[in-house]
């Protein structure tokens, strides 16, 4: 299970472009999440401050990560087969916070301060300013976009692998019975 | 049903990932089972006119029933991993027999009535209504999938489309659209208790016969105990094991070592199956009903072990569900795993030198060896993880000179299935089972090619049953597939002079066999 969520092992096994590009999207996430914790924080954490320089540049690979899987989805014909409208909608959601991330982080630097500001407050339920850069209420305006939708949408696998069976059961059936609640009636109906 | 005029697809150098071609086997489907034989599992006997509100109503109890069902239809991301891991893909080419996209006929319809954006916005997430078509489509590639879990190795969250397909046919069984093949043959195994339907005195007589072969080969009087009261070991092999090659000679290899151990054994006329087709089905219920009788038999003779005879998911039902669907089993030695494989029985008779091989009797063959999928990915032997794939090993090599492994794509837990496994062994899906042997055939011919490999030994009775039909397609001779414990047989050195009864001590080194 360590190994699934680190390092992707049954995506690894299975196909090397989709575990490329899908473990540089998910591994850039991660450190881009982490060092968003900066603006939520005060006094920043010292690992928050850390990580800042890689979660910079690991913003670029997500980038990359997503970019792939989107092409394959593309061009590979058993990827397009099975693809619906909500599967390409959902990538190009996380590629348009991406971007617009990139872009405020190595272009146009947004005004962080009144938005840590703005952030720290809705954190005690107090509005504060929030500032106005477009790009900036556009980034902010997708993230909110999409965590509207991930309880109802497939993002919700990121929980759901915890649950799966095949990887989480002990395999100890004849050492123990594993009779279901329902199963059990079964047994006692008789 | 009219013949279908099929080619057999060309074995190639190495495995290519075929594109799509639409439709492809859209014509292959199974007999739907008559009223005769869905009444007696408790499925209406035809087409119930409300079938669109049972079938729905019936999935939603089976997601709430089953937690890993609801995981696995909730948690697909469409990566499209899986999407060239089936052999039926790979064989057909049908886009629909791509793990993704067989789950995603069942799934469409669960999201359509049971997720809030199915319910909202069907298009843009892929929902859809149940219709005739889709009921159709069903029919057809919840039957071009044989359970085999291969999909789920590969997939980032260990979706099984086996699990999905079982579902499946449990709803159509629910609503009267039922599979011919797998209803009549669980009906046979309920009523006269083997696949075979073979009443006790026919089973009496064929036991009968092999000890008068056996005793004319080697001179050895071996006994096949049918019925035995008192004896310690139950043995549950399929059926198949009683008449059809290579399995007899199987059976043949399992009663040497028996005899060889001084064990005291015998078989159950009234669970003479290994094989329990309810789990094809998805039917807990008929999975539990034909479990039950083993638990009886062992009752009734008062025996103090099980051990299951050379069958995939027999095992797999052996292994992973026997004792919850028809435990506790405290009447048994507690000394022993219950179930025991009889591949962990002989394994653990080799380590402790009680049987001894000349395995030159084997020489004028050249080995390989096909991990059957159940064994392989649905269950395991011995006390260590891998243990399906090294005791069965240990076993060939040690009773016969030459073995080679198959590459290593198409061996252990990324083994191909037979392309007859998960009820499909029936001839009105010929193309099917021809079609999906392929990758295997390529990985055999590779062998065959490289190593000079002659034979391939198994320890399945399906496998064992789909191969020697659909050898020939490919060029290769319906003899070349063999019984594992048909080698055991060939080599095995017989020194006891009498069966059963009169030599117990050496079983009792055997104790702490586990």
């Amino acid at each position: 299970m360590v190994k699934e969520l680190t390092i992707f092992e049954s995506l690894f096994k299975s196909n090397k472009w989709i575990w490329l590009f899908g473990w540089l999207f998910h591994m850039g996430m991660l450190l881009v999440l982490l060092r968003h914790l900066r603006y939520f924080t005060d006094p920043v954490w010292w690992w928050v401050q850390l990580i800042q320089p890689f979660g910079k540049y690991a913003s670029i690979l997500m980038l990359v990560g997503l970019a792939g899987l989107l092409a394959r989805r593309i061009v590979v014909d058993r990827v397009r087969y099975i693809s619906a409208p909500s599967d390409y909608l959902m990538l190009l959601l996380i590629i348009g916070i991406g971007a617009t991330g990139v872009l405020m982080t190595f272009v146009t630097n947004a005004d962080i301060i009144t938005l840590k500001d703005y952030l720290l407050g809705l954190m005690v339920f107090d509005i504060r300013t929030l500032p106005t850069d477009p790009i900036l209420l556009v980034h902010l305006f997708m993230v909110i976009v999409l965590m509207a939708i991930f309880p109802i949408s497939k993002l919700l696998h990121a929980p759901g692998v915890f649950f799966s069976p095949t990887r989480n059961q002990v395999d100890n059936p004849r050492e123990r019975r594993h009779v279901a609640a329902w199963a059990i009636k079964l047994e006692s109906s008789e | 049903m009219a013949k279908v005029e099929f080619a057999t697809p060309e074995l190639k150098e190495y495995p290519i990932i075929p594109k799509l071609q639409k439709d492809a086997m859209a014509h292959s489907s199974p007999f739907v089972a008559k009223e005769q034989f869905q009444t007696p599992l408790g499925y209406p006997g035809e087409l119930v006119e409300n079938w669109k509100e049972v079938a729905i109503k019936r999935m939603g109890e089976l997601t709430e029933k089953y937690r890993s069902l609801q995981v696995f239809l909730d948690s697909c991301v469409k990566c499209g991993a899986c999407t060239d891991k089936c052999h039926y893909y790979l064989g057909t080419t049908d886009p629909k027999n791509m793990p993704v996209a067989r789950q995603d006929l069942f799934r469409k319809v669960y999201r359509r009535y049971y997720t809030l954006a199915g319910k909202l916005v069907p298009k843009l997430v892929g929902a859809e209504d149940l219709t005739e078509e889709v009921l159709d489509d069903w029919y057809t590639y919840f039957h071009q999938c044989s359970q085999c879990r291969r999909c789920s190795v590969y997939c980032p969250y260990g979706i099984d489309t086996a699990e999905i397909s079982m579902a499946a046919r449990e709803v159509m069984d629910s609503i009267g659209k039922g599979q011919k093949y797998c209803n009549e043959i669980i009906g046979k195994a309920q009523t006269l208790g083997n696949n075979l339907g073979l009443p006790e005195p026919a089973l009496a007589d064929t036991l009968e016969g092999l000890e008068e072969d056996v005793e004319d080969e080697t001179g050895v009087a071996v006994k096949f105990p049918l019925d035995v009261k008192g004896a310690d070991i139950l043995l549950i092999t399929p059926s198949a094991d009683f008449f059809a090659e290579p399995h007899i000679d199987g059976l043949i290899g399992y009663a040497k070592v028996f005899h060889e151990a001084g064990a005291s054994w015998t078989l159950s006329s009234y669970a003479s199956e290994a094989a329990n087709f309810g789990m094809f089905i998805g039917s807990y219920e008929n999975m539990r009903t034909l479990a039950l009788r083993i638990r009886q038999a062992a009752l009734d003779l008062g025996v103090k072990r099980i051990v299951f005879g050379e069958c995939g998911h027999a095992w797999r039902v052996a292994y992973s569900f026997l004792n919850t669907l028809a435990g506790p089993f405290d009447f048994l030695d507690p000394n022993y795993p219950v179930p025991q494989h009889i591949c962990e029985y002989t394994h653990d008779l080799i380590q402790k030198n009680v049987i001894k091989f000349d395995k030159s009797e084997n020489d004028h063959m050249t080995l390989t060896y096909h991990d059957s999928c159940n064994v392989a990915r649905a269950s395991r032997m011995g006390d260590e993880p891998g243990g399906q794939f090294t005791i069965p090993r240990d076993i060939i090599k040690a009773t016969c000179n030459n073995f080679y492994d198959m590459p290593e794509h198409a061996i252990k837990e990324g083994t191909y299935c037979c392309g007859g496994g998960g009820g499909l062994l029936t001839d009105d899906l010929i193309e099917l089972r021809v079609k999906g042997a392929l990758p295997r055939m390529e990985a055999l011919k590779h062998v065959t090619e490289n190593n000079g490999v002659t034979h391939m030994a198994a320890i399945c009775a399906i496998c064992k049953s789909q191969f020697s039909k659909i050898f020939p397609y490919y060029d290769f001779s319906l003899d070349q597939v063999v019984s594992v414990h048909q080698l055991v047989s060939n080599a095995i050195v017989l020194t006891q002079e009498d069966s059963g009864d009169t030599d117990e001590s050496k079983e009792s080194d055997d104790v702490e066999a586990a």
